[in-house]
């Protein structure tokens, strides 16, 4: 078992039986269902705008080389610096050498999958740089220096007096359970952090290869202020975030908001496309794009799970996963949690240390209902399962099955095999549940359905016939 | 070779094998507009619309018969909020209210200093378009008076003409690809209702970093 597996395992052991815990976020994903639903109904056909959103972005994806030289030669045309970024380490290097060029001292970002995923803050904070996130779920799990627990509500796991005891402590705001009073002190105290940063790093929900512009979604207006104020605008933008054409927003805009957090339109919806440009009254004096391969890539090049690049990250599949549910956001210990989480991860880092998040699936297949743009997420973890065996087969298992396929092509061996487990039964009850139990994993916390006193094949042969 | 070439040829080679579902972008991209929420036919189904949107929203929305009307509502807002200081930026609209109301101002249109538009108490400013389907106000640089006019005061005031209500999204985007064509601004918002957050225990706080207020002002 890899580290990563163990690790995943004790955690998520600890937080199923966190009773409490568990009923939090139900009653918080509650809040969200009704207003998710409450959206898609607005929507003439929610189920064919979810397909010709997941046509339009395939599309993107098959084409997303001359996609990305489009966006690239229209974004540098204006001013903009971009970037191409082969993997994290260059992306990293790269916004830290502009860091120390500029001589930067403070950093403002707003929230980012992406630089999570590169691991940024770490890195600039041990070159001396402060680097303050802006979101306020961002910054609450920041202040707790803990990753975030979700995609899109990284706090969510939290409750009002805990932020509260976290505020007083950091920031010495008296305690209140208000929660409008805890988020204007957080107000209060990013302003004073946006009028003296340096930079301003955000990432992107979608880049937009027609007019080269990069499109950010919100609620807070954080990410607004952080591509305004600061002399230098840096967005970290995974390449798969291409959308061809202005008028796709049309449809993505609403699509992500209704998915993402159950409103008909975020509050905020930005296009950058550029530094400030002539006869603008504000905006940075430089912009940079960072496009951040990172072995997506790869995952391009499976053409079974390509359909994973069409993600555009709204969490819809972590908030209707029951596994998610029950286990929470951070037990999984990647960036990116939850089913859609399960199925890049093994892409980004590596399949043999991350396979088991494949296995900890219900199948149930909720994720692939929910999501917006079609994704195959409950068939791409059994193609992970699949895979992770076919590159490093285990024995034990191979042998078993192999042990049963052989039973069950032969009808007499299966009707001994049946007989005799019904003879044994009676005696699992005394080593039930036990260390030396064979079926432990499942008598542990659950009772084994018993054999039936006759098979289904004597039942019909013994069946009274008129 | 350059990131540029090696990222472009990593993904080249990746398209190299085909990938089951093929795209028909360009129909299915066609066809979207009529599976998104409804935006009302006629002018005044539009503003119908917005209004029910904004109510929703939590956003503040009149019609005025005319401009001095306009003014003595912004009049009354000020007095009730205690105004002492605005920022705004040059129009055909915000000027004439501007003038109205006799208090301090902060004009962004040739640059401004962030502490002193930071402490103004309201932002005045115009837009490109209010879209019915949403609610929104689709903001840009050169319409709005740059990028933090309508972020960083603590009450965003629009105004804006009638003829510049439209449908949908797909109307508002159409609207600035044929104003700007090839000529963008740096900047374009769709603001939808005042800034918010839920990300304590899900509960919506309004003024997270931007306007707890906004109030769209429509005149004809």
């Amino acid at each position: 078992m890899s580290a990563a597996a163990a690790q995943f395992r004790a955690q998520a052991r600890l937080c199923a039986a966190d009773l409490r815990h568990r009923h939090f976020i139900q009653t918080a994903l509650a809040g969200y269902y009704a207003k998710r639903d409450e959206c898609q109904n607005r929507f003439r056909s929610w189920a064919r705008a979810c397909q010709a959103a997941a046509a339009v972005k395939q599309d993107a994806v098959n084409h997303l080389d001359s996609c990305l030289e489009e966006f690239a030669s229209k974004i540098e045309a204006r001013g903009a610096k971009v970037f191409w970024a082969p993997a994290a380490a260059e992306a990293r290097a790269y916004i830290l050498q502009l860091a120390r060029d500029r001589q930067a001292r403070l950093i403002i970002k707003s929230k980012s999958m992406t630089t999570e995923e590169i691991h940024l803050n770490a890195a600039l904070e041990k070159e001396g740089f402060q680097v303050v996130e802006s979101d306020l779920g961002e910054y609450i799990v920041q202040l707790r220096h803990e990753a975030p627990y979700h995609l899109v509500f990284p706090a969510m796991h939290l409750t009002r007096h805990e932020i509260s005891d976290l505020f007083h402590e950091k920031l010495g705001s008296p305690p209140t359970d208000d929660p409008e009073e805890l988020t204007m002190t957080a107000r209060r105290v990013l302003r004073l952090k946006y009028c003296q940063a340096d930079i301003g790093i955000s990432g992107a929900n979608f880049a937009i290869a027609q007019t080269g512009m990069i499109s950010i979604t919100e609620n807070e207006g954080n990410a607004r202020l952080t591509a305004s104020l600061p002399k230098v605008h840096v967005a970290v933008v995974g390449i798969e975030r291409i959308l061809p054409k202005l008028s796709d927003l049309a449809l993505f805009l609403p699509l992500l908001a209704t998915a993402g957090t159950g409103q008909p339109l975020t509050c905020y919806n930005s296009l950058f496309g550029g530094p400030r440009q002539p006869g603008e009254p504000d905006g940075p004096a430089e912009f940079h794009v960072v496009l951040l391969d990172n072995r997506r890539s790869e995952l391009l090049a499976d053409a079974e799970q390509r359909d994973a690049l069409r993600c555009i990250r709204c969490g819809a599949c972590l908030n209707v996963c029951p596994i998610f549910k029950s286990i929470g956001g951070h037990s999984y210990g990647t960036v990116y949690q939850g089913p859609i989480g399960a199925v890049i991860t093994p892409h980004l880092l590596g399949l043999q240390q991350w396979k088991h998040l494949s296995q900890a699936s219900s199948l149930c297949g909720a994720c692939a209902e929910a999501c917006p743009v079609g994704i195959h997420l409950h068939h791409h973890l059994l193609q992970n399962r699949r895979n992770a065996m076919r590159a490093a087969p285990l024995w034990r298992e191979k042998l078993l099955f192999a042990a049963y396929a052989f039973v069950m092509r032969r009808p007499a061996w299966y009707r001994i095999s049946a007989r005799l487990a019904r003879l044994i039964q009676p005696l699992h009850r005394w080593i039930g549940g036990s260390a030396v139990d064979p079926a432990r994993a499942w008598t542990k916390t659950r009772a084994l359905p018993r054999l039936a006193p006759k098979s289904f094949g004597r039942l019909w042969r013994e069946r009274p016939r008129p | 070779m350059t990131h540029r070439e090696t990222i472009l040829a990593r993904i080249r080679e990746a398209l190299k094998n085909p990938a089951p579902p093929p795209g028909q972008g360009a129909e299915m991209r066609a066809s979207a507009r009529a599976w998104l929420p409804p935006a009302g036919e006629t002018l005044e189904e539009q503003i119908e619309l917005f209004r029910q949107n904004a109510q929703h929203l939590q956003a503040e929305f009149h019609t005025f018969p005319d401009l001095p009307a306009a003014a003595r509502h912004v009049r009354s807002l000020a007095a009730a909020g205690g105004w002492k200081k605005i920022g705004l930026h040059t129009g055909s609209l915000t000027g004439p209210v501007a003038r109205e109301l006799g208090l301090r101002e902060v004009r962004t249109d040739c640059g401004y200093s962030v502490e002193e538009l930071e402490s103004c108490d309201a932002a005045l400013t115009e837009c490109e378009v209010l879209v019915a389907q949403t609610g929104s106000v689709l903001v840009s640089s050169p319409s709005a008076g740059g990028r933090a006019l309508s972020v960083l005061p603590p009450h965003h005031v629009v105004l804006a003409r009638r003829n510049q209500m439209v449908s949908d999204l797909t109307a508002a985007l159409q609207h600035v690809s044929d104003k700007f064509r090839d000529k963008f601004p740096s900047f374009l918002s769709f603001i939808t209702g005042p800034s918010r957050t839920g990300d304590i225990e899900r509960i919506l706080v309004l003024g997270a970093h931007g306007p707890k207020k906004l109030s769209v002002l429509l005149l004809p």
